[in-house]
């Protein structure tokens, strides 16, 4: 009567437990930045300008990875950057699935009218090229942490809109939501009770690699100098900053950018990871 | 009045368009009695199941007609009235087990919902309930299999649950949308011999959709061919295999396989009645026209 499928147990795969970790670092420097960082990452000392990291020759006691042109330690001005990066990776990344899911849901389930108002929406907007409306944006509203973030909100929310419509379109032909409406349920409990709990496996996938994404973003918008100003610590900033001195200096370009590969990696990772574990059904 | 479900006139089309789907359909089903639908794939029966109960699919809309449930029309009722009264009086047991239960949801709180949130029960008294009626569909230790998903139970164990959750509530009338369908043979047996066992003990009306002349003679009391959205012949069972009075019945009735039979003897409609068919259809739609 009873078949196995439901004695399986779900193994947290290695992608798992790797972008976890990785994650999981990130944020613990993200958030002891201050208490962990050996130096300031704002103080130059022009004398102790491109110093390369620990273990090369000619390198100072105290600047694990070295310093930039101004002499301004690496990994210091990277924990600072985590910090940057995160926090657009979380508001960004929220505030786009909230906006994205709640008018996909709803143009997937109601239909009609409402469907064809933010489908078209979301052809309108998609025909925008997404990186000079960011940039448009962030001209109009002044270069700062908080218009990148709202250029990616306002640019990305389609990308949930039209996996989140299509995935609520499959689940609204299920027999399920016509028992649920035989049985007379209202047409927005329906959608929160019986169809949400089935695209949100699809959600939190979107969501991690939403992450990721405004991660990059950021960094794209500080590399034209679009994020915060030049001075405060930002991955894309120091990239763009050892693009100049790529030659004499190395490790200034080379740590943020392997910092900012791995990051948006694990996110991705760890989206199709969760989805997997996450999934009730054992694909 | 003794009659559960009263039909009349019921007709339907596509959406926009003159394509008809019902043909002033007529039926009753009266409290406690069983009503077989039958008819080739196509031919609406699962129509006037999903008319009743307020899914049609978008694309179909009702022409003309009355649905009367307890006596009240349903057509004419407000959408949210036709609900309630709908989701109070009746329920179904829907085609597929694979995708009639939420796959996220636990199979406990699928019953216990409709009772708690629709019909305003306690809680504690609607869990009692669901394990009283999971246990009368025969399905072992029903507490435990409360807390447990759909994907981990097989499809004929689905297939109780759900006709568990059908019944839950204690409705007057259930519309069963070929619930046997997708299940394998044997336990097609068993899922009828249960249907059949509860619509007796609870004397629940039932409007039973099937292509299956096999699970007409099982279950049913009444019985509508339908052709092409079109009641050919309303009779009850006993009448239907000793004499059936209309051709296309004939037909269909040596048309189903026996295993007294070798395949090659069996009987497609032959093209004679299909055109008997075709000139009953076109003048009932002549008819209809001059009506509109």
């Amino acid at each position: 009567m009873l078949d196995g499928r439901g004695a399986v147990r779900r193994r947290v795969g290695t992608r798992l437990w790797l972008s976890g970790a990785w994650l999981t670092l990130v944020v613990a420097v993200a958030v002891l930045a201050p208490v962990i960082s050996p130096h300031d990452p704002l103080a130059q000392d022009l004398m102790l300008g491109r110093l390369p990291p620990a273990w090369l020759p000619d390198s100072e006691p105290g600047f694990w990875l070295g310093t930039d042109s101004l002499g301004r330690d690496v990994l210091t001005r990277m924990l600072y950057g985590a910090r940057v990066a995160l926090t657009v990776a979380l508001v960004a990344g929220i505030a786009t699935c909230l906006i994205g899911s709640t008018l996909g849901l709803i143009a997937g389930y109601y239909r009609g009218w409402p469907d064809r108002i933010i489908s078209r929406l979301v052809d309108i907007w998609m025909a925008f090229p997404p990186v000079l409306f960011a940039i448009l944006l962030i001209a109009v509203l002044g270069a700062s942490l908080t218009s990148v973030i709202i250029a990616i909100v306002v640019i990305d929310w389609t990308r949930f809109c039209r996996v989140v419509r299509a995935e609520a379109m499959t689940q609204s032909q299920m027999d399920y939501v016509q028992s649920a409406r035989v049985a007379g349920f209202t047409r927005l409990r329906t959608m929160l009770a019986e169809i949400l709990p089935n695209v949100l496996p699809v959600i939190v996938a979107l969501l991690t690699l939403e992450m990721g994404i405004a991660v990059i973003v950021e960094a794209i918008l500080s590399f034209v100098n679009l994020s915060q100003s030049s001075d405060s610590p930002t991955w894309g900033g120091m990239i763009a900053e050892g693009r100049t001195s790529i030659y004499q200096a190395w490790w200034v370009l080379a740590f943020p950018l392997g910092a900012l590969f791995l990051t948006v990696l694990s996110f991705a990772q760890l989206g199709e990871g969760l989805r997997d574990y996450f999934d009730p059904v054992l694909r | 009045m003794s009659e559960m479900l009263e039909i009349r006139n019921l007709s339907a089309r596509l959406r926009g368009t003159n394509e008809r789907v019902l043909r002033s359909v007529s039926l009753t089903v009266p409290i406690g009695k069983v009503r077989g639908l039958v008819g080739e794939s196509g031919a609406g029966k699962s129509m006037i199941g999903k008319a009743v109960l307020d899914i049609l699919p978008k694309a179909i809309e009702v022409v003309e007609g009355e649905i009367l449930l307890e006596g009240r029309d349903l057509l004419k009722m407000a959408p949210s009235e036709r609900r309630k009264l709908v989701g109070t009086r009746a329920a179904l047991i829907p085609q597929d087990p694979l995708t009639a239960l939420n796959p996220s949801r636990r199979i406990g709180g699928q019953i216990t919902d409709r009772l708690v949130d629709i019909l305003g029960w306690e809680k504690a008294r609607a869990n009692q309930r669901a394990i009283e009626i999971l246990a009368e569909v025969h399905i072992p230790e029903p507490e435990r299999v409360m807390r447990l998903y759909p994907h981990e139970l097989s499809g004929g164990m689905r297939q109780r649950i759900l006709i568990a959750s059908a019944f839950a509530a204690e409705p007057k009338l259930i519309v069963a949308d070929e619930p046997t369908t997708a299940l394998d043979v044997t336990v097609q047996k068993q899922i009828l011999r249960l249907i059949s066992e509860l619509q007796e003990r609870h004397g629940t009306a039932l409007l039973f959709v099937t292509h299956d002349l096999g699970v007409v003679a099982k279950v049913c009391d009444d019985l509508s061919v339908l052709y092409a959205g079109k009641v050919v012949e309303d009779t009850d069972v006993n009448t239907f295999f000793d004499a059936p009075g209309h051709a296309y019945s004939r037909a269909l009735l040596a048309a189903t396989p026996r295993h007294t039979e070798a395949e090659g003897d069996l009987q497609p409609v032959p093209a004679d009645v299909l055109e008997i068919m075709a000139a009953e259809i076109s003048a009932a739609d002549g008819a209809w026209s001059n009506h509109g």
